[in-house]
């Protein structure tokens, strides 16, 4: 199915999305991985508020290249979420509602993003260039010194994306190689 | 004795990363253009017809291919009669890489392992240099991204497993790499090298070889085919998305090895498997 998405989201967009279902997302999303992640989750712990209200919103796990004189942002294509999976939940906890990025989450993960009805988009992984052409508008809000691991707030306009796990705990990963394995037991 | 001097290895290097970093190989292009032609899961056609677009956007705008713009692999292959003058060699290549990420707008992905601060200017480079005969420097820039170097692994397998032990190994190693590495991918494998560090070489080198050359060794280029086959039955896909195309090419590179070792490293290449070359 091919849905269009606004920032926030709210839950009853969640409970219609599929694994499988390509997503055109629009409005303000927001950039940030390992060093960021790291900052966030020790901010929460010392009882800190964070740079931005995570309620309804989607972190995009990414840290762009820069961009050249005229251009909104560099190359912007997914990091690896797996990274991410020791800070998720937390994120979640407190209201995140969507996370994009690349590859396998976790099972903890999975688990939290059902109990908190969260889901997990995939961009295509080194196509930076053409995700570039989805942001509209760039803005470091946090963390500056951290250079492309600052957090970014994206303004962004039909930004591509498949629902890897949905709020129900499906895993498209999964699903995919059980559809398309060829031959079962290949090495001995 | 020819004489290349030192700033013309960084006005090289720092043309090379750029490039490199925009415009992707014409074989590896022509790989996926051939997967686009048999995929046969949709979201994975859908993936590879956004792979095909990205590479045009990059080449055309000057955006680089992937925000991972990769830490510079550079291989030097020195000619015997060549002499570098004004300089140290391997300064000079780490100008290169200096200069070609500022100039270009490339993403600084190196930095302290335990601070974590940022280097800034993606230095050091990785530099690999071999004699040759001749007098000619031919440099290679290779820029590597994180997400595939990752997923890579190395075993010391016992010579007792052969060849079906190595296949076992290459494939699980890939099995776990899937999703997180960017596929389609490029397998680059060392077998042998007579010690550890030698069989990552191989397999790093190894990742060098065109797509549309087969494997000079018959043995290792039907070793080749079967790996390539076997992998993309996997049904992992494009973007792992699910479907028949994981791997654009299975690359071998052998040595013989110490009596008691069976060295085997799997260097894993994203669909962005980014080289260009200079020769002066």
């Amino acid at each position: 199915m091919k849905v269009d998405l606004t920032t926030p989201l709210k839950d009853e967009d969640l409970a219609k999305l599929k694994i499988g279902d390509e997503v055109l997302l629009s409005g303000i999303i927001y950039s940030a991985r390992d060093a960021a992640h790291k900052r966030m989750i020790e901010a929460l712990d010392r009882g800190r508020t964070l740079p931005f209200d995570v309620k309804g919103q989607v972190i995009y796990y990414m840290g762009p290249s820069p961009a050249r004189p005229g251009q909104v942002i560099g190359s912007a294509g997914p990091t690896t979420s797996g990274r991410m999976d020791a800070y998720a939940p937390r994120l979640m906890e407190i209201g995140l509602k969507g996370m994009i990025g690349k590859g396998m989450r976790s099972q903890s993960v999975i688990e939290a993003m059902k109990k908190y009805q969260c889901v997990y988009f995939g961009a295509t992984g080194g196509v930076g260039a053409l995700i570039s052409k989805s942001i509209k508008s760039a803005k470091v809000i946090a963390y500056e010194d951290l250079g492309a691991e600052a957090i970014y707030e994206l303004i962004v306009e039909n930004f591509p994306l498949i629902v890897i796990n949905d709020v129900l705990g499906n895993d498209l990963y999964r699903e995919g190689i059980e559809k398309y394995k060829q031959g079962g037991k290949i090495a001995n | 004795m020819r004489r290349i001097s030192c700033a013309k290895v960084a006005k090289t290097v720092a043309n090379l990363c750029q490039e490199a970093n925009l415009f992707l190989p014409s074989d590896v292009l022509a790989s996926l253009n051939y997967a686009a032609s048999r995929e046969v899961s949709p979201l994975g056609q859908a993936a590879l017809s956004q792979i095909l677009e990205n590479n045009k956007i990059a080449a055309e705008e000057k955006i680089p291919i992937c925000q991972d713009c990769g830490t510079a692999v550079v291989f030097l292959e020195m000619g015997n009669e060549v002499r570098i003058i004004s300089g140290n060699l391997f300064d000079a290549v780490n100008e290169g890489v200096r200069q070609g990420y500022k100039d270009g707008y490339l993403r600084k992905s190196l930095c302290h392992p335990l601070t974590r601060k940022n280097t800034g200017d993606n230095t050091p480079a990785v530099i690999h240099l071999y004699m040759v005969p001749g007098d000619k420097l031919k440099i290679i820039v290779c820029p590597k991204g994180g997400g595939a170097e990752n997923m890579s692994r190395l075993a010391m397998l016992s010579p007792s497993v052969g060849k079906d032990g190595i296949k076992k190994f290459v494939i699980g190693t890939v099995e776990q790499a899937g999703f997180n590495s960017c596929p389609p991918i490029v397998v680059g494998v060392g077998i042998g090298g007579g010690t550890f560090e030698r069989a990552a070489f191989l397999a790093k080198k190894a990742l060098l070889r065109s797509t549309n050359t087969p494997n000079t060794d018959g043995e290792l280029n039907l070793l080749e085919y079967e790996l390539y086959s076997a992998i993309n039955k996997l049904g992992m896909g494009p973007a792992g998305l699910g479907g028949s195309r994981t791997a654009l090419a299975v690359f071998i590179g052998m040595e013989p090895c110490h009596i008691a070792s069976l060295p085997v490293a799997v260097n894993i290449n994203c669909h962005a498997a980014r080289h260009k070359e200079a020769i002066l």
